[in-house]
């Protein structure tokens, strides 16, 4: 990116998730369903004394995207990380189903979600992960018929259970900045020590979960600059495209066939993984 | 987490409601909705103890001349400073003239 086009550009990764609905879909068709004033607050949280948001970072959106029926799912990774809760998991979960009910009356009803999570709410516990299981259930459903695309655009990232969300999606996008992983660093220092996995070293970490490794690894499928319509560009092209000819989540037996191939021995590089999974997944 | 609750005078209803900001670390998060003439009510809720003093302070200083239309206000807060309390109410406000409350 040129300085003149990185001044120029219209950063989404700054936006707030209410802000990234509104630009993905077609100007003037945003129309927000279980939002703020509906005053959906999370009753957890205020039982262990932490401040509510009135939609539980989660911004449930209705319009279209180039013309064609579309529902962004966007949550907030500022409000506690982006954790999936009972209520915010259940707007997702939701609207997933009633885009499935669209679908099966006629209305194609296509599926995006922004992904800037940590999974699990810890405070919800068992509510959260139930939620997060109700979301890849309608994931899988609804992507028999229309793609369901993620993005995850940082700096949060995506992990946890809703990094299996994450890989359950038809197509998935991120920028350079975004990290996608199951456990991320620091879980992973505390279980495995510093010497498996620093994580205060950036460049470790961005280079092995960073989108352009992800891409490169084929657990993602497009590495977008951070600006706001070549965001929107992608997905209309990943739409145009349908869906692919064989799910990345039914393709889990030649990941682990590569995971199998791993040498243990030493700390893998980058460069290795790209080169594993490039092999194994031809 | 404290509970605080207000009411200043006010004049006619605000022309929309609107949302702004996010409960992160140091922001806020305001609903605003038209409330009825003459009257605003705004209800904190807040993540730091014991600073009712400078709440009221803030807060008598934006709405005590009782100009502003009149809205009903939730205040989510996650540890703001006054400056950008200040500044989410009069986004808050700037939000619901401009587009008449679309969030």
């Amino acid at each position: 990116m040129s300085v003149e086009q990185l001044l120029g550009r219209d950063s989404f990764i700054e936006r707030g998730a209410r802000s990234r609905a509104q630009a993905l879909l077609d100007a003037g068709t945003m129309r927000e369903l279980a939002g703020p004033f509906e005053r959906l607050h999370s009753p957890w949280l205020a039982m262990q004394h932490l401040v509510t948001q009135a939609d539980d970072g989660v911004i449930v959106a209705k319009g279209r995207l180039d013309g064609r029926p579309t529902v962004v799912l966007a949550i907030e990774g500022a409000f506690q990380g982006g954790s999936m809760g009972e209520i915010g998991a259940a707007k997702i979960a939701g609207a997933l189903e009633l885009a499935l009910r669209d679908h099966e009356r006629g209305i194609p009803t296509q599926a995006v979600i922004v992904f800037e999570t940590g999974g699990v709410r810890l405070q919800e516990a068992n509510l959260g992960l139930a939620g997060i299981a109700e979301i890849q259930s309608a994931i899988v459903a609804l992507r028999r018929h229309v793609p369901v695309i993620g993005v995850s655009a940082g700096s949060v990232g995506c992990y946890g259970g809703m990094s299996i969300a994450a890989g359950l999606c038809s197509w998935f996008v991120m920028t350079r900045e975004a990290r996608l992983g199951l456990n991320g660093p620091q879980v992973i220092e505390q279980e495995a020590g510093a010497a498996e996995f620093d994580s205060r070293q950036r460049a470790l970490i961005w280079g092995l979960t960073g989108g352009e490794q992800r891409v490169a690894a084929r657990l993602a499928d497009a590495c977008v600059d951070d600006d706001t319509a070549a965001v929107r560009a992608t997905l209309v092209d990943l739409f145009a495209r349908g869906l692919p000819a064989v799910h990345r989540s039914d393709r889990a037996a030649d990941f682990l066939a590569c995971l199998e191939r791993v040498d243990t021995t030493r700390q893998a590089t980058a460069q290795d993984v790209r080169d594993l999974y490039s092999k194994g997944l031809e | 987490m404290e509970r605080l609750d207000y009411e200043f005078a006010a004049g006619q209803p605000a022309p929309g409601r609107t949302v702004c900001g996010v409960v992160s670390s140091g922001d806020l998060e305001v609903l605003l909705e038209p409330g009825t003439a003459g009257r605003t009510t705004i209800a904190v809720q807040t993540s730091v103890d014991g600073y009712g003093a400078t709440w009221n302070a803030l807060l008598e200083r934006v709405f005590g001349t009782g100009d502003l239309p009149a809205a009903r206000i939730e205040i989510n807060d996650n540890g703001a400073t006054p400056g950008v309390v200040r500044m989410r109410i009069e986004q808050a406000y700037e939000q619901a003239t401009n587009n008449g409350g679309k969030p």
